[in-house]
């Protein structure tokens, strides 16, 4: 069982690797120094995603317990992408915010080990130990802006109620093991469906409580309530890696669990996710309607779109697996450009997110506001953009499962939903407003950073079959 | 080929999109009608090889890429030119072009950047259309679908610095949302149905069917299509955004608000002929639906004073005639009566739009009267226009509103026949009403405030009591004052337009008045399953004199010829009637009007009021849904309800000082307190189900 290779885990090498020569960088630099810190990180992100590539169709292990099947590694790229576009905006902002350039990209290298390790992990002790890697790395770059007041209570808020979910994941893999006597999901699988244990109290209170610390980290309702003030204290290019990132990773892990040691129970779990999807969508939907600071706004979008994922996972379908990636990819670019977009057009003193703060921004930054409104149009699904083609993907999963009501509902939260994104729109274009605190100069780097996203959202909006095919190829290796 | 005519308007909007705001006008206006005039002279080469084919075997198919694949399930971005969408691709980029000239010399006033804009949302606007009617699948038709939503936004709400403009933008967006909720719905359904989107594949399949006698999933899919349908196309229960789009420039209203994209919703059930056959439940309510609509609007257009919601109304009213025709299963007569409609309705619009450009910016027609002389182009095309949509013999409305009343009287449905010629007695005379208030009579609009104008005559007589607007000040010329008429790129699109609204009826000459209805034979094919395209009885002669029915020619044809015949004279007799009522009524005996609104002030004030939908509306969806998002779910669930469940009604009353207390200080203690209790939740199904 225990192989020595250490291939699979090359991709977390290189990244982690990047972390500690980025650390190093900084101890070294000088103290008006400029180093270029930030391209360090991007090495290490394209090192990473070269190994991924490297080691497609392989089905490498190292230790028994981190697998570099052909999910996990898709879910890699969408991490490196994630990765990388932050690190382009960042470049701007934590300069203009006085970010010490040093830790803050250590950390963010850090906190992107541990989500490749949430979707490589096999095990559910080490999936824990991805969760509260990554965890720690989020809550510190939520509150790296230490003199902020804000942003220092969302990080103490979400640190606080991160551990209180982490403890019932915990509990959770404890149920478990009592139950099959491993924490591998292998053995879990085949314990499961052995003997039918789908009655057996103990199995089902391990499950229920592995979902409540899924959900959590994918902010689904009722566990959802950390991630608007944690989303509006953070810095908008944190937010945009976290409200990405981090879900991904967690998506990746609560499907690997869910669809494959835990598949035979799905007629247990799937009406328990399917009430929480829908929770989620509407929730998300509805009272984003009611927002007026886009970060927040932004924030119980991403609650919404965390919805969507999850009707991909109680699809449980091979289109819903494979919705799930691409509805990943999809959001990664769509999101990070739009938080890109705030965090560009934030000061040091004002993070200008408010609604109000995009009248006419079409007239002072065309190029901002159209990029903005692509991201937008993404996010609720317009066609011809990524957005549409990954909501469509997942709701024909969940009709072709039968679960016409899930389907209905997204389709109702998706259609309100655009009723946000077109009021920023609406703000960019047909509103006009003079005195308006002016962002630095956008630097090139940046600028790409948004182009590259846009080219993102409308290669898989228009052709999306390249990308579709390789999350089909993805999930046929595992499950 | 085919693909240039939607990329042609696409490139337009490109370039004026990134550069207008730079050029010059000349440029930006030229560019953009330039290559819609292109997209026109493609189109009608397409269309005539198309021509060429033998009938059963129209098709030209173009595939750009595969744009989806999962699974078994593939899908094309393609397009398809067949006899449907080669009417509406010649209607689009036909009148289309048409108003695009019409706005060079409408929108001049425009500052350059306004005037690019303007025109680049236009041509992104007749991409999307071109880009509907084209499509192959439904996937593809939806793309354009809710482009032209977005596009028919953006125009609506140009002059967002009015209120009324971005509430009307607001309320055309999210009306259209409910509708386009319904057709996402429907297509998710064909998909498991069929495993296609694919026109042909789906019309093959259903047709394979049973035809659906009592409810099930063909009715249902096709009940949410046209519900999807009810929002484009602004019928019952959705019309309510359309009369509010007339907020947009006048050049939108009549290519975007009349032309185009309010038929969508009739194209897309004659795209879909084959499985709305088989749902004959659907079908009865697309007709029942559409005749409501035609005569409830229609009464409504009896009253109005705004010269555009006069015509907003009425398009209201005549697309309800279309889905009547659908509903019948005559998806031919539907089709006629879009391409006419779209004819005459653009003309009126663009002499509404002279009309307020040559009374600068005056749209209440109680103001106006007498501009016969003054503006002799814009009179004469208006007139051509009213005939022919009041259904007179001879132009192009009588063709196509007899067929469709025609089809639903051989349909056996008497009721909505009447119904129909009731709508038909309405459209003549609210037309009227509105050429006689316009354009004959006094001249008013130099009427001062206090209401005597210089030929002493007190506006008593006008239709409505309404203070508010008589006080405010009149536009500053007086009648010495000469107004210009319409400037030439006008005047152009008017004359075409009303040409085009006289002659546009005699591609459907029915058989009755020994024509050969080529439209009809044309179409035929289009709304079968191309597998087994029937052979058509016509021969290629046009047959354009009102000739007697030639004998002998078809047995089934002559059989109703005499109830054809008859049937058309009494809706020659009721567009006269109309006409003649409107005449004597506005301008005879103008102190009727008046009186009988005092008379009948409660149903004056009904019809006022438009039935009041929007307040039903206002007070019974939308209001809840705000209190909901706000007060239910965000304040109330979101922030205080674990905390707040114990004594939640006490939290509901006091407020919002309350609310700001919890979110200040026991955040984090509720939010871990929502988790705890949600995976109590859990955990307690688990153990106690």
């Amino acid at each position: 069982m225990i192989s020595s290779s250490f291939d699979a885990i090359i991709p977390m090498l290189c990244v982690a690797l990047a972390g500690l020569v980025v650390l190093l960088a900084e101890a070294f630099r000088g103290r008006d120094e400029k180093m270029p810190i930030g391209g360090l990180a991007i090495i290490g992100l394209v090192g990473a995603g070269a190994a991924s590539i490297l080691l497609w169709n392989r089905n490498a292990t190292s230790f028994g317990v981190v697998t570099a099947d052909n999910f996990s590694l898709f879910v890699n790229l969408v991490l490196i992408g994630v990765g990388i576009l932050t690190v382009m905006f960042s470049s701007q902002t934590i300069e203009r915010d006085g970010i010490p350039a040093g830790e803050y990209y250590a950390v963010m290298l850090f906190g992107i080990v541990g989500m490749m390790l949430m979707g490589q992990a096999t095990d559910l002790l080490v999936i824990f130990l991805a969760l509260e890697t990554m965890s720690l790395a989020v809550y510190v770059l939520t509150g790296i802006r230490r003199e902020q007041q804000q942003s220092t209570e969302a990080a103490f808020k979400y640190f606080l109620l991160g551990a209180f979910a982490s403890s019932f994941f915990l509990y959770g893999v404890a149920f478990l093991y009592g139950v099959t006597g491993s924490t591998s999901l292998d053995r879990i699988g085949t314990v499961i469906a052995a003997q039918s244990m789908s009655g057996n109290p103990m199995i089902l209170l391990g499950v229920g409580l592995l979902i409540v610390g899924f959900a959590f980290k994918v902010a689904a309702v009722p566990f959802h309530m950390w991630s608007p003030d944690a989303y509006e204290g953070a810095p908008a290019v944190v937010t945009g890696f976290m409200s990405t990132g981090v879900k991904a990773a967690a998506v990746a892990a609560f499907v690997r669990v869910f669809l494959s040691s835990l598949e035979p129970m799905i007629t247990d779990w799937a009406p328990v996710l399917w009430l929480i999807a829908a929770a989620t969508m509407v929730l998300g939907t509805v009272v984003g309607v009611a927002q007026t600071s886009l970060k927040r706004m932004l924030a119980y979008s991403s609650i919404a779109h965390g919805g969507y994922l999850l009707a991909g996972l109680v699809a449980g379908n091979d289109v819903g697996k494979a919705a799930i990636l691409f509805y990943l990819a999809a959001y990664a670019l769509t999101n990070l450009g739009a938080f890109g977009v705030i965090a560009l057009l934030g000061t040091r003193e004002r993070a200008n997110d408010d609604l109000r703060d995009y009248a006419g921004l079409f007239k002072s930054h065309p190029a901002l506001a159209v990029l903005m409104t692509f991201f937008l149009l993404s996010l609720g699904g317009f066609p011809p953009t990524a957005g549409f083609i990954a909501k469509w993907y997942v709701f024909s999963a969940a009709i072709g499962s039968g679960y016409y009501g899930l389907a209905i509902i997204g389709v109702l939260s998706s259609v309100v939903s655009v009723f946000f994104y077109l009021r920023i729109v609406v703000m960019m274009f047909m509103t006009d407003r003079d005195a308006r605190p002016v962002p630095a100069p956008i630097t090139t780097v940046a600028y790409a950073g948004l182009v590259l996203s846009l080219a993102g959202v409308l290669y898989l909006g228009v052709l999306p079959t390249a990308v579709i095919d390789f999350a089909q190829a993805s999930i046929s290796t595992i499950f | 080929m085919l693909a240039l005519i939607p990329l042609l308007p696409f490139a337009g909007f490109l370039v004026n999109a990134t550069m207008g705001r730079r050029l010059p006008k000349t440029v930006t206006g030229g560019l953009a009608s330039a290559v819609m005039v292109v997209s026109f002279l493609i189109a009608v080469t397409q269309v005539w090889a198309l021509a060429a084919m033998p009938p059963e075997s129209r098709q030209v198919n173009q595939v750009l890429f595969t744009w989806i694949t999962a699974g078994d399930f593939s899908l094309d971005l393609a397009f398809r030119l067949d006899a449907l969408s080669a009417v509406m691709i010649l209607v689009i980029t036909g009148i289309g072009s048409l108003i695009h000239i019409y706005s060079t010399a409408y929108m001049s006033h425009e500052t350059d950047a306004d005037f690019g804009r303007f025109f680049s949302y236009l041509n992104l606007f007749c991409f999307f259309m071109l880009m509907l009617v084209l499509g192959s699948n439904v996937l593809v038709m939806f793309v354009g679908w809710e482009g032209v939503g977005l596009c028919s936004y953006l125009l609506i709400g140009f002059y967002y610095e009015k209120q009324a403009a971005a509430d009307a933008a607001k309320k055309a967006f999210v009306v259209n949302r409910i509708g386009d909720f319904a057709f996402i719905l429907g297509a998710l359904l064909l998909v498991v149905t069929f495993n296609s989107l694919d026109f042909t594949t789906i019309a093959l399949a259903a047709k394979a069917m049973p035809v659906e006698v009592t409810f099930g999933t063909l009715s249902l899919i096709t009940l949410l299509l046209f519900v999807g349908a009810t929002g484009k196309s602004a019928q019952i229960p959705l019309y309510v955004w359309l009369p509010d789009a007339m907020e947009g420039p006048t050049p939108v209203s009549a290519l975007i608000h009349a032309a185009t994209m309010v038929t969508a919703g009739v194209y897309m059930i004659g795209r879909n002929a084959v499985l709305f056959e088989h749902a004959p439940i659907t079908l009865g309510i697309v007709a029942v639906v559409g005749a409501a609509t035609a005569l409830m609007a229609g009464t409504i257009g009896l009253v109005q004073n705004d010269i555009k919601r006069v015509l907003a109304y009425s398009t209201v009213s005549q697309l309800g005639y279309m889905f009547l025709a659908m509903g019948m299963g005559a998806f031919g007569a539907g089709i006629f009566h879009l391409m006419t409609h779209a004819f005459f309705k653009a003309c009126l619009f663009l002499g509404s739009g002279a009309v307020i450009h040559a009374l600068h910016g005056e749209q209440d027609i109680r103001k106006m009267g007498g501009l016969k002389k003054h503006i002799p182009v814009t009179y004469w095309t208006f007139v051509i226009a009213s005939v022919a949509i009041a259904g007179v013999p001879g132009l192009a409305g009588f063709f196509s509103k007899d067929e469709i009343l025609f089809e639903t009287f051989l349909h056996g449905h008497q009721i909505l026949w009447g119904v129909g010629v009731l709508t038909s007695l309405l459209t003549a005379t609210y037309m009227f009403r509105l050429v006689h208030l316009t354009f004959h009579g006094d001249e008013r609009f130099g009427a001062v405030a206090d209401g005597h104008d210089a030929h002493g005559h007190a506006p008593q007589h006008l239709s409505t009591p309404a203070p508010e607007h008589l006080s405010t000040p009149a536009p500053q010329h007086s009648h010495g004052v000469h107004l210009h008429d319409a400037p030439a790129p006008m005047a152009f699109a008017l004359i075409v337009l009303a040409i085009g609204s006289i002659l546009a009826g005699y591609v459907g000459v029915p058989h009755a008045l020994g024509g050969h209805n080529n439209l009809g034979a044309w179409l035929e094919p289009a709304f079968q399953a191309t597998n087994c395209g029937q052979p058509v009885a016509t021969g290629e002669l046009a047959g354009i004199a009102l000739e007697d029915c030639l004998p002998g020619e078809e047995a089934g044809v002559e059989d109703h010829a005499a109830l054809e015949l008859s049937l058309m004279a009494v809706s020659s007799l009721v567009a006269f009637a109309g006409i003649g009522l409107a005449s004597f009524l506005w301008l005879k005996r103008k102190d009727i009007p008046a009186q009988m609104a005092t008379q009948f002030a409660g149903v004056h004030k009904l019809l006022l009021n438009k039935y009041y939908v929007d307040e039903v509306y206002d007070a019974t969806i939308v209001q809840p849904i705000k209190v909901v998002s706000q007060e239910g779910l965000w304040r109330g669930f979101d922030v205080k309800i674990v905390d707040g469940a114990v004594n939640g009604a006490g939290y509901f009353v006091s407020g919002v000082s309350i609310v700001l207390r919890l979110l200040q200080n026991g955040s984090v203690k509720t939010y871990a307190a929502s988790i705890f209790a949600g995976a109590v939740v859990i955990l307690a199904f688990y153990l106690w189900r």
